[in-house]
This record gives C-alpha cells, sequence and structure tokens, in this order.
C-alpha cells in the first residue's frame, strides 16, 4: 500500500469516520447514532492499518466496534422507552457549544500548522505484535498491571451500580 | 503535495473527530449520547498516538502501546458509565440531563 | 520618735488609706465607729507629719537636699518608674497643713453630717480623698504624684456628687469631672513628654536634668511642657478659663467644700507648680503665663463674688480669687510668697466654710445671704469665729491674710509687674469689700424673723475656734521682721523682701476701705436702699457680674452649636457615608456580585463543561504561546 493507493485510502477513511460521526452526534434517534458509531469505528481501524498498526486495528474492531457498541446498545435497551425518533435531541446551549468547538478548532489547526516536526524515514518494523507484547510484558509491565486492576474493578463496580432495587426499598 | 499523506492530516483529522465529539458532548440532551461522543473523543486521541508513533518514533511502539491502554480505559469507562446511568434512571426516570440539576453548592 | 516619722513617712497616706478601707470592710454598718476610725486615720497622719516636719525643719540640711526613699515599682526598657516619698520643707509643709486642717474637718463633719444616711460612705470617701491629698504631697515621682491627682478628683466627684438624689448635685459632680479631665489630659501630655525627654519622672533627677538643659531656642520644647503642664493646674486649681466647675462644687456637703474646694485639693495645682518650678524657672515665657492667669483670675473671681447671693457661692469665688493670688506669687518668682498664702489661706477659708456650714445648718439649708441677718446674736461662736476670718482674708494685720497677701503684694512689685500689681491690689480692696458685705447681711443687721437660729453643738465650733487661733497667729511665722518661713520654704536662695512700708501701708489702707465701704452700705443703711439704688443704676455692669460674665453660658453654647453641629456632621457622615456608602454599599455590591453570579450557578453537568473546556482552551492557548519554547515549538524525533 504505498504511494498514491495510500492517499486514496486516507481520504475515504477519513471521509468515512468524519461523516459517521457527524451523523452519530447529528441524529435524532440514539440507536441510529449507535449503528453509524459502529460504522466510525470500523473505518478506524482502517485508518491504523495505513498507519501500520495492524494489532492495534484487530483490537479496535473486537473491543469498540464489537464490546462498546453492543454494550450501549444494550444499555439503550434497558433505558430508553416510548418514542425512539427523538431520544437523541440537543439541549439549550448548541450555539454556546458550537462556539467553543469552533474556538477548540481554530486553536489546534493553528497549532498542527505551525508545529515542525521532527521526522524519520525509518520504516514502522512488521512485527508490531511481538513488538507491542515485548515492551508491554516488560518495561511497562506495572501499567498493564494496573489495566488488569482497573477492569476488575470497573467490572465489579458496574455490577454494583447496575444492580437491582431490593424489594425492601432500598436502592444502595 | 497532496498525494503524500503526512503526520499534518492525521493530525487534523484527529482534530476534526474532536471538535465533533467534544460538541456532541456539550450539546446533546441524552446522557448515552454523551456517553457515544467521550467515544469519539478517546477515538480522535488515539489517532494522534498512532500516527506520531508511526512518523516520529516507529521502532518504539510507544504510541501504539499507549492508545491499547487507552482502549482498555475507554472500555472500562463505558461500562461504569452506562452502570451509572442505569442507576440514575432507576431513581429519575430518565436520562435527559436538561432534568439533572444537581451540581450545586 | 522624729527620726521614726522621718523615715516612716510613707504611713502619712497609708493611715486614712487603711481607714478608708476598714470603713468600707468592716465598720460601715456602725456609723459612729466609721467616723471615730475616719478620725483616728486622719490623726494619726497629723501626728506623724507633725513629728516628721519638725524634723525636717531642725535639719537644715534637708533644705538642701530632700530625703527621698523609694522602691522601684515597674521597670521596662527604657523607663523606670520609682514610688516612694520625697521630704523636703515643701512637702513637710504642705502634709503638717493637710493633715492639720483634714483633722478639724473630719471632727467639724461628725456634727454636720449627724442623721445623714450616707454617714459612714462619707467618711470613707473623705478618708480616701486625704490619703490621695496626702500622697499627693510627699510624692518623690511624677507619676506617682498624677495617680494621686486623679485620685483626688475622684473623691472630688464621689464627694460632690454625694447628695445624689439631688439632680444639681449630679450635674455638679459631672461637670467638675469633666472640666478637671479635660485639663489633666495637658498635664499627662505634659508628663508623657517629660518622660521621654528627660527618660524620667523623679522629681530630684527630672530637676538636676532640667538645669543642664540646653535650650536652642526661645519658645522651645521645655515652653511647650511647661505650658501643657500648667493645663492640669488650671483645671484643678480653679483657673480662668476653667474655673467653672469649682462653684458647682459647692453642691457637695460643706466639709467636703471646706476639705477639698477651699483649703486642699484646689492648691494642689499651685502645689504642683511649685513642685516644678524647677522647670517653670528654666522658662521665663511659662512664668509670665502662670503669673498673668493668677492676676487676671484673681480680680476676675473678686468681681463675680461682689453680686453673688449664695453664701457658698461668694467663698466659692473667693477661693478662685485667692488661688489666683497664689499662681501670680509663682508666677513672679516667688514661691515663698505663694506657698505662704497657701498656708494661711488654707486656716481663714476652711474657718469660713465650716462656718458657712454652722449657719445653714442652723437655718436648715436657707443659703440665700439678703435673708439672713444678726446671726451673731444667736450664734455667737460661728459669728466671731467667722468674723476673725473675714479679717484675716481681708489682711487686715495681725491676722494670718495681712502677712501673705502683703508679701505677695511686695514681691509682684518688686518684680516689676506693675500692672498685676494694681490688679492685685484692686482685688485685695474688692476682697474685702465683699467679704465683709456677706458678714453685714449674714451676721449683723436687723434679725429675720422667720429664722429661728441656734448654735451649733461643740463638736463643731471647737473646730472654729481652732481654725480661729490658726487665722489669728498662723501668719506670724513668716513676719517681715522674722522672716522664718522664708528661711525654709524658697526655690534656689532664700531671699526675703525688705519690709515694704508703703505697700503694707496701702494694703492696710484699701481693705479698710473695703470694710467701711462694706459697712456703709450693708450696715448702717438698715434699708440696704443705696445697695440697691446702685445696682440698679449699673445694672447692666451688675447683671454681667451676677451671671458670671456668662462664662457657663459661653460653654454652653459653644458645646451646643459648635461641638452638637459637629456631631451632627459626624453623625450625618455616619450614617450616609459610613453606614450608607461603606457598610451598606459594600453588603449591596456583594448582593449584586451574587445575583450575577448565582445565575451562573446552574447545576448542570453541561454547562460546567462548556466553561470548564473554555478554561482549558485559555491554559493551552497561555502555554503555546507565552511559554519559554513559543517562538518554535519543536517536538524532537528518537535518534
Amino acid at each position: 500500500m504505498e504511494g498514491i493507493w495510500m492517499t486514496v485510502a486516507f481520504y475515504l477513511l477519513a471521509a468515512t469516520i468524519l461523516g459517521s460521526a457527524l451523523l452519530v452526534v447529528m441524529l435524532r434517534n440514539i440507536v441510529h447514532s449507535v449503528l453509524w458509531l459502529a460504522v466510525c469505528f470500523v473505518a478506524m481501524a482502517g485508518l491504523f492499518l495505513t498507519l501500520d498498526a495492524d494489532f492495534l486495528a484487530a483490537v479496535q474492531v473486537l473491543v469498540y466496534a464489537g464490546a462498546v457498541c453492543i454494550m450501549v446498545v444494550f444499555g439503550i435497551m434497558l433505558i430508553q422507552r416510548g418514542d425512539m425518533g427523538s431520544t437523541n435531541l440537543f439541549n439549550s446551549q448548541t450555539k454556546a457549544a458550537a462556539g467553543v468547538v469552533a474556538l477548540v478548532l481554530v486553536v489546534c489547526g493553528y497549532l498542527s500548522a505551525t508545529t515542525q516536526w521532527v521526522g524519520t524515514a525509518v520504516a514502522v518494523p512488521e512485527q508490531t505484535v511481538e513488538n507491542i507484547a515485548d515492551i508491554l510484558l516488560s518495561k511497562y509491565v506495572i501499567p498493564f498491571e494496573v489495566a488488569a486492576l482497573l477492569l476488575l474493578v470497573a467490572l465489579v463496580g458496574a455490577i454494583f451500580l447496575a444492580k437491582e432495587v431490593k424489594a425492601d426499598g432500598h436502592n444502595d | 503535495m497532496v498525494t503524500t499523506i503526512s503526520l499534518t492530516h492525521y493530525m487534523v483529522l484527529s482534530a476534526l473527530l474532536f471538535g465533533i465529539g467534544l460538541f456532541g458532548v456539550l450539546a446533546k440532551r441524552n446522557a448515552i449520547a454523551v456517553l457515544i461522543c467521550i467515544e469519539l473523543m478517546l477515538n480522535a486521541v488515539n489517532i494522534n498516538l498512532v500516527a506520531i508513533s508511526k512518523y516520529i518514533t516507529p521502532t518504539l511502539f510507544t504510541g501504539q502501546l499507549f492508545a491499547i491502554f487507552v482502549i482498555t480505559v475507554a472500555a472500562a469507562e463505558v461500562g461504569v458509565g452506562l452502570a451509572i446511568i442505569i442507576a440514575i434512571y432507576r431513581n429519575r426516570v430518565s436520562v435527559n440531563l436538561d432534568d439533572f440539576d444537581w451540581l450545586k453548592w | 520618735m522624729v527620726e521614726f516619722a522621718m523615715y516612716h513617712a510613707w504611713l502619712v497616706p497609708l493611715l486614712p488609706a487603711l481607714a478608708f478601707l476598714a470603713i468600707v470592710f468592716l465598720t460601715r454598718p456602725w456609723p459612729m465607729l466609721s467616723a471615730l476610725v475616719a478620725v483616728a486615720g486622719i490623726v494619726g497622719a497629723f501626728v506623724v507629719s507633725a513629728f516628721a516636719a519638725y524634723g525636717v525643719f531642725t535639719n537644715p540640711e534637708f533644705t538642701e537636699k530632700p530625703l527621698v526613699y523609694a522602691v522601684r515599682w515597674f521597670s521596662m526598657p527604657g523607663m523606670q518608674i520609682d514610688v516612694g516619698v520625697q521630704l523636703d520643707p515643701v512637702s513637710a509643709m504642705m502634709i503638717f497643713m493637710v493633715s492639720m486642717v483634714a483633722s478639724l474637718i473630719f471632727i467639724y463633719a461628725i456634727g454636720y453630717m449627724k442623721g445623714d444616711p450616707g454617714f459612714s460612705v462619707f467618711f470613707s470617701y473623705v478618708s480616701l480623698f486625704a490619703a490621695s491629698m496626702l500622697l499627693l504631697a510627699i510624692s518623690s515621682n511624677l507619676l506617682e504624684m498624677f495617680v494621686a491627682w486623679e485620685l483626688v478628683g475622684l473623691c472630688s466627684y464621689l464627694l460632690i456628687g454625694f447628695y445624689s438624689h439631688k439632680i444639681s448635685a449630679r450635674e455638679a459632680a459631672k461637670k467638675a469631672f469633666i472640666t478637671c479631665r479635660i485639663a489633666d489630659f495637658g498635664l499627662l501630655l505634659g508628663l508623657l513628654s517629660l518622660q521621654i525627654i528627660f527618660g524620667t519622672l523623679n522629681l530630684v533627677e527630672l530637676s538636676e536634668k532640667i538645669a543642664h538643659f540646653e535650650q536652642y531656642t526661645t519658645f522651645g520644647v521645655l515652653t511647650l511642657i511647661a505650658v501643657l503642664v500648667f493645663i492640669g493646674p488650671i483645671g484643678k486649681s480653679g483657673q480662668f478659663p476653667l474655673h467653672v466647675w469649682l462653684p458647682d462644687a459647692m453642691e457637695g456637703p460643706t466639709p467636703v467644700s471646706a476639705l477639698i474646694h477651699a483649703a486642699t485639693m484646689v492648691v494642689a495645682g499651685v502645689y504642683l507648680v511649685a513642685r516644678t518650678m524647677f522647670l517653670f524657672h528654666e522658662v521665663p515665657g511659662a512664668m509670665e503665663l502662670v503669673a498673668i492667669t493668677g492676676g487676671f483670675t484673681a480680680l476676675f473671681a473678686a468681681t463675680i463674688a461682689v453680686t453673688q447671693r449664695e453664701i457658698k457661692r461668694i467663698l466659692a469665688y473667693s477661693t478662685v480669687s485667692q488661688i489666683g493670688y497664689m499662681m501670680l506669687a509663682l508666677g513672679v518668682g516667688s514661691m515663698t510668697a505663694s506657698l505662704f498664702h497657701m498656708w494661711t489661706h488654707a486656716f481663714f477659708k476652711a474657718l469660713m466654710f465650716l462656718g458657712a456650714g454652722s449657719v445653714l445648718h442652723a437655718l436648715h439649708h436657707k443659703a440665700d445671704v439678703w435673708e439672713m441677718g444678726g446671726l451673731i446674736k444667736k450664734m455667737p461662736i460661728t459669728g466671731w469665729t467667722f468674723v476673725i476670718g473675714g479679717l484675716a482674708i481681708a489682711g487686715i494685720p495681725p491676722f494670718a491674710g495681712f502677712w501673705s497677701k502683703d508679701e505677695i503684694l511686695a514681691v509682684t512689685l518688686d518684680s516689676g509687674h506693675y500692672v498685676l500689681f494694681v490688679m492685685a491690689a484692686f482685688t485685695a480692696f474688692l476682697t474685702a469689700f465683699y467679704m465683709w458685705r456677706l458678714i453685714f447681711l449674714t451676721f449683723f443687721g436687723e434679725e429675720n424673723p422667720e429664722n429661728h437660729p441656734h448654735e451649733s453643738p461643740p463638736v463643731m465650733t471647737l473646730p472654729l475656734i481652732g481654725l480661729a487661733i490658726l487665722s489669728a497667729v498662723g501668719g506670724l511665722v513668716g513676719t517681715p521682721w522674722a522672716p522664718l518661713w522664708s528661711e525654709w520654704i524658697f526655690y534656689g536662695h532664700p531671699h526675703h523682701a525688705e519690709p515694704n512700708y508703703w505697700v503694707m501701708i496701702g494694703s492696710i489702707v484699701l481693705a479698710a476701705a473695703g470694710i467701711y465701704l462694706a459697712y456703709q452700705l450693708y450696715c448702717a443703711d438698715k434699708t440696704k436702699a443705696r445697695a440697691k439704688a446702685l445696682a440698679e443704676r449699673y445694672n447692666h455692669i451688675y447683671t454681667i457680674l451676677y451671671n458670671k460674665y456668662y462664662i457657663d453660658e459661653i460653654y454652653l453654647w459653644f458645646n451646643h452649636t459648635i461641638i452638637d453641629g459637629a456631631a451632627r456632621l459626624f453623625y450625618l457622615f455616619d450614617i450616609y457615608v459610613v453606614d450608607g456608602i461603606i457598610v451598606n454599599g459594600l453588603g449591596a455590591l456583594t448582593c449584586l456580585f451574587g445575583e450575577g453570579l448565582r445565575v451562573s450557578n446552574t447545576g448542570r453537568l453541561q454547562n460546567y463543561a462548556l466553561v470548564f473546556f473554555l478554561g482549558v482552551l485559555a491554559v493551552v492557548v497561555l502555554l503555546a504561546f507565552t511559554g519559554p519554547s513559543s517562538a518554535s515549538l519543536t517536538v524532537g524525533g528518537v535518534k
């Protein structure tokens, strides 16, 4: 994937990501938003491939497009009742939010444009999984273990928070 | 130089995606929609991490590694966030953030 | 015994103070016991001070160098205050005189206050007063003296307001206290300045330091201090313009008037100036001020006394006038003459006040002299002792007042103050006139049929006789031919004016003329028609004099318009500026900000997130554009 194909792939994927993200925000039905979110995540996996991060692309598809989206859909299923056509509306500070976002974009754009990146011509090694595994289990083993603990805590916490209300009225 | 995709291209893409996510966070009513938009913002960050990893430190893989950590944390965050939303919904029968003004005093 | 008394002179103020404590805490329920305790205290003080005075006057070395013993009261960096006793001829004379007069007055008061519900309280107050006054007299330190000075002021306040059921007594007490406080403030400033400049308030050390103090300008710091110190005596001794409290102070019981407001406390001012003579002596300007104040007050008060009707009020103005004499003598540089007059004045003025008290006692507190008359037949002891007092104050030889007044006139003339001399001489004439007007109207002439007078009991008349004897012979210690007094009591060198026979004859003539005029107007003329005609003819002058030159009214006007006006201005300032703008304004501003900020406190998560992101943005911009690496944000790669 070199040269012009690379460029074409980037623009296609970028358009897909931005378009689907916009739809996520703009649609009035929350279920549709989640579906377009899945599209966005898959396109993101493709973008990771253009960046020579094939392991990450796989993780992206597995975790985001798979697990997260399904979980959100389940969440919606547990909560939403009634008219699904207007479940995802804007609030009263939309204009102010747009202003803030515009400011953020201006600042980020300016900084991106003016920053001089000292690049390198070295290519990314082919064995991404081996390399990542190497540093993950050596240099970054403690963050790795902490992340494991975090997931455990999140799991227990989510169960605790989402537990059914007891019959005696205590909703802990 | 349109044909060569540089780091700046990824940066701009990331910034735009971040902006869309931020707009959603600030302007949507539905708590689940806010959660989704936070995921968009985290993905924008991942783009930056991986892109910088490729263009500046290709042999170190720290960028990709951090992206993996971000994904891990995001998954945990979605789980806990959804649990919180469900708990709130049980109490208030609503996920409309306009109904909630508890952050006073 | 003499030795013991001299080295234990602190017993002199201590004994009455103990009497005060004993009455307050132990004997108050038993009036007669209280009176006996008080009399025992003051008589004990008198005995000790008599021996001490004898010791001082028979040992000439104490004239040169005072006997001082003191203990350290408190000490801090740059300031040591001693409290102690200073015995020299001046203080020995003072404690002797005060304790002697006070003893007689205490005895008199047993009769005068008989049956009063506050009998014990009265004796506790006067004991405290005597203790304070004696402490003032023997203090070796100006701060100690100031404490005693304020204590006598307090006692004066308590005793003037003794009949506190009377509004006028309460008002008079307040007036006396406030007037004296105003003056004491000046004195306090003066004492503080002395402490700051000379680092000590001990009288002996101060006199040495001031004698060697170089003053480079004519109007220097010493002048200022002397004037400040003199403000205290102006108030305490009732000198113009702070004399207004003294006549009103006659609201108190008559023994108090005699003890405090005639014989002892009011001369504390004279005594203070005499004690700090080393300061005044260095400043001719301040001496002039003292002399002019004294001379003017003497004449001023004498003219008022001429027209007054109440017996004690006449005596009060007479006191003011006589203290003016003492100040005049101090001002022209003769401490000898001044303290001599203080000595004689204590006897005859106490005598006359006690006599007036005896009269009031007999007439059930009818005070107007025009309603009296012929009392000498019914009250012979009171009447004749009063006449002796009248002769003494008028200056008829050989009674006490003649010698001291003559000496004052002589030294004033010697020092070249001719205007003051004329004023003093005219005052002598007026003194004889108004005092004999009082005597003729009260004791001679026709009896008023409404009065049923009776002579007072012996406990009251015996002190009168004692004081009358003292008034008669007390001046013989200082006659021009046997000048014992001036060998003991002087400042600098003993000096004695040669007998000035012209002045002597002149003052006798003036006194006799005054008495004769009073006789013609108020005794020989049974109907008093000429006196009334004179008052009619010079109606304006009479009215002004009778109303005491409207000084009280001027003060009232000043208070009501100027001070109250200023107070009202400040009140408005307080209401509208302090309370309005500053206090309430700040409150309103806070409320306003609160109202504004309340809008921002929505409690909504997304509002807060919005602002939070603005903040993040601001931080990013700040870091990116003002940080040290803002010129070129370069992110380096790996080698």
